[in-house]
């Protein structure tokens, strides 16, 4: 993108000259993540957790790729492969441990960059494509977490694979035989096992495809910023490099700690035992719960016990499930407000803290609990908030509010209205 | 950013060396910043060497006292095939009467076997030249033009010590280490 005091890329040295004139891509980092790029001066560390998303994708193709070295997909050795990974091959335990909490903490980052999302509206005109890009990758990320849980081939894999494959035979008339043909059988097996396999390998790398779109397009208008105010002038940006390449390798130290605490001392906790018992087709666990990172949208599908008119209980939950998702792609059009920072809208600042919020918890805390009262009132009450919220109430908000007054730029709002710091646009940022 | 850069002036966060707060604290981030990327490398290239599971599966025994004059037989070592055989007496004496001096890899039979037990020679099945299995060790094989092993392969020829004679390959037959655990069992590796 540009703004027209971005830096300009000069090559120095005849290396860099040759490779500017062939395949300049000294040039494009230096415009992507570099000093050639003008990032809003005032990003908190909200705008931390892209770069970190990013990160615990490569994490989870790296230590991936490794134990896809070790592992063999196939219904008989799978579960004896991955204690094979665990106690024979070299830091074998680490890779997978890595893999496995990498997953959780790539979920922990993204739902943050999310919830920056929704908070500072930062899907709005200019930016829906970044948003709907990121939906997309949403999406493709469940669908990679969920067949990689498949692999080891315990218990919770298989009644996952079991259970998430029969949400296809709730679709009407034809929903047995996708269930089947998804499957290659009329169970998880050898089939399934080995074709979740294939797609876990090439999904990871279809994400990264659409994430260099996503990059793409935030790079059109630029990082929008807490205030929600465009960029005016040069005094309103800093470069990336050193800026935000400091600022986002401080956050990616502290989410290294948090990452490598729990991958030495709490491996398993975000895990289930019942995984450690090789798969059994012919006992399903008593509790049988998917990751953390599906409980929200597992008590949507669980909320729907009755049948609805014609629309059988099954039917609905698969529905709901998939459209409390799919919504987000309807996100930018629903919210018309031309304010987008949080901070400057009272009253959807308050839908959102005592409204949204404390749905996504409860639908949180009741997709990890049993499916029994009071959780299934709860999830049905946060279930109805949640779509009352993004299809009723954010779309009224939008034309009822009366949004406090916004400062004229960011360097105002980073440094106080004096007069002469406004004023003076091409000045350098007071550093 | 602000509080520290905006009080104080460049003097106040210079040392007397000119050395600045700011050149230790980048000094100190991408010093941890490289280390911690070695100590990610370390683990990576380390799991793709053997696991414990193929590094305990690298001693093999085997039972010589079934094996007749001129006989051998093949085990396995390490995923590979292993030559045992028990000379006879004319294959001894080919062996020695062969001087060492004329050979691509000198080396004697006394070399090659273990004292007590110059009739037992053991070698891995394994051509030196680029690693097909010989032929000689079952009975009606090819023996090669001087009575050892022959490789169908690229045609080198071993002599009945395992000595490299003719054909491309480098060097005799590899013996690997092994030892007489008992009179009659010999352990691999």
């Amino acid at each position: 993108m540009s703004f027209p005091w971005a830096r300009q890329y000069e090559p120095k040295n005849g290396l860099t000259k040759f490779l500017d004139e062939r395949l300049p891509l000294p040039r494009l980092v230096y415009n992507a993540i570099g000093a050639g790029y003008p990032v809003p001066r005032n990003l908190s560390y909200f705008w931390n957790f892209g770069v970190l998303a990013g990160f615990f994708l490569v994490v989870q193709i790296v230590t991936g790729v490794v134990l896809a070295m070790h592992y063999a997909a196939n219904a008989q050795v799978a579960f004896a492969t991955t204690e094979h990974i665990m106690r024979d091959v070299n830091w074998g335990w680490l890779m997978r441990y890595a893999h496995a909490n990498g997953a959780s903490f790539f979920f922990i980052v993204v739902y943050l960059h999310i919830f920056r999302g929704l908070f500072y509206s930062s899907y709005k005109a200019p930016r829906e494509m970044i948003w709907l890009l990121g939906v997309v990758i949403f999406l493709l990320m469940m669908a990679t977490a969920f067949m990689g849980y498949v692999l080891p081939w315990g218990q919770m894999s298989f009644w996952g694979a079991k259970v998430i494959t029969g949400l296809f035979g709730a679709i009407p008339l034809v929903g047995e035989p996708i269930q089947v043909w998804l499957l290659g059988g009329f169970a998880p097996d050898n089939a399934a096992l080995n074709r979740f396999f294939s797609l876990h390998f090439l999904l990871p790398f279809v994400i990264a495809g659409v994430v260099i779109l996503h990059i793409w397009a935030l790079h059109i208008p630029g990082s929008s910023n807490p205030t929600g105010v465009e960029v005016k002038s040069e005094s309103d940006t800093v470069p990336f490099h050193p800026y935000y390449t400091a600022k986002d390798g401080f956050g990616l130290g502290i989410a290294l700690l948090a990452y490598f605490a729990m991958v030495f001392f709490l491996p398993n906790a975000l895990g289930h035992p019942d995984n450690y018992i090789e798969a059994n087709p012919l006992s399903t666990p008593a509790h049988i719960v998917p990751e953390w990172y599906f409980w929200p949208f597992y008590a949507i599908l669980r909320a729907f016990t009755v049948d609805f008119f014609f629309v059988p209980a099954k039917l609905m939950g698969v529905i709901a499930m998939f459209a409390s998702i799919l919504l987000w792609f309807f996100l930018p059009w629903l919210d018309k407000s031309p304010v987008r920072s949080g901070h400057y809208r009272p009253l959807f600042r308050k839908f959102f803290w005592f409204g949204l919020i404390p749905a996504m918890i409860v639908l949180f805390i009741c997709g990890g609990a049993p499916a029994e009262e009071p959780y299934v009132i709860l999830s049905q009450i946060a279930t109805a908030y949640y779509f009352l919220h993004f299809l009723v109430i954010l779309p009224i908000i939008s034309s009822v509010e009366k949004p406090e007054p916004l400062p004229y730029s960011i360097t105002e709002a980073v440094l106080g209205s004096d007069k002469k710091v406004v004023k003076g646009e091409n000045t350098s940022p007071a550093v | 950013m602000a509080d520290t850069t905006a009080t104080a002036t460049p003097e106040a966060t210079t040392t007397e060396d000119g050395i600045r707060r700011r050149d230790f604290l980048d000094i100190a981030a991408v010093s941890a910043a490289g280390i911690g990327g070695l100590a990610v490398v370390y683990p990576l290239v380390s799991q793709m060497a053997p696991s414990k599971d193929v590094l305990a599966a690298s001693t093999t025994e085997v039972d010589v006292s079934g094996i007749e004059p001129g006989q051998a037989i093949k085990a396995v070592f390490r995923k590979q095939p292993l030559f045992v055989k028990r000379l006879t007496a004319a294959e001894i004496e080919a062996a020695n009467a062969t001087s060492t001096g004329s050979l691509r890899d000198p080396e004697s039979l006394a070399d090659r076997t273990k004292e007590g037990n110059e009739d037992i020679l053991v070698t891995m099945g394994v051509c030196t030249h680029l690693g097909c299995v010989p032929l000689g060790a079952a009975e009606g094989e090819v023996k090669g033009e001087y009575g050892g092993y022959f490789c169908p392969c690229h045609g080198s020829h071993y002599d009945t010590a395992g000595r490299i004679r003719k054909g491309p390959a480098p060097t005799n037959l590899e013996v690997p280490e092994y030892e007489f655990t008992s009179d009659t069992v010999i352990q691999v590796g």
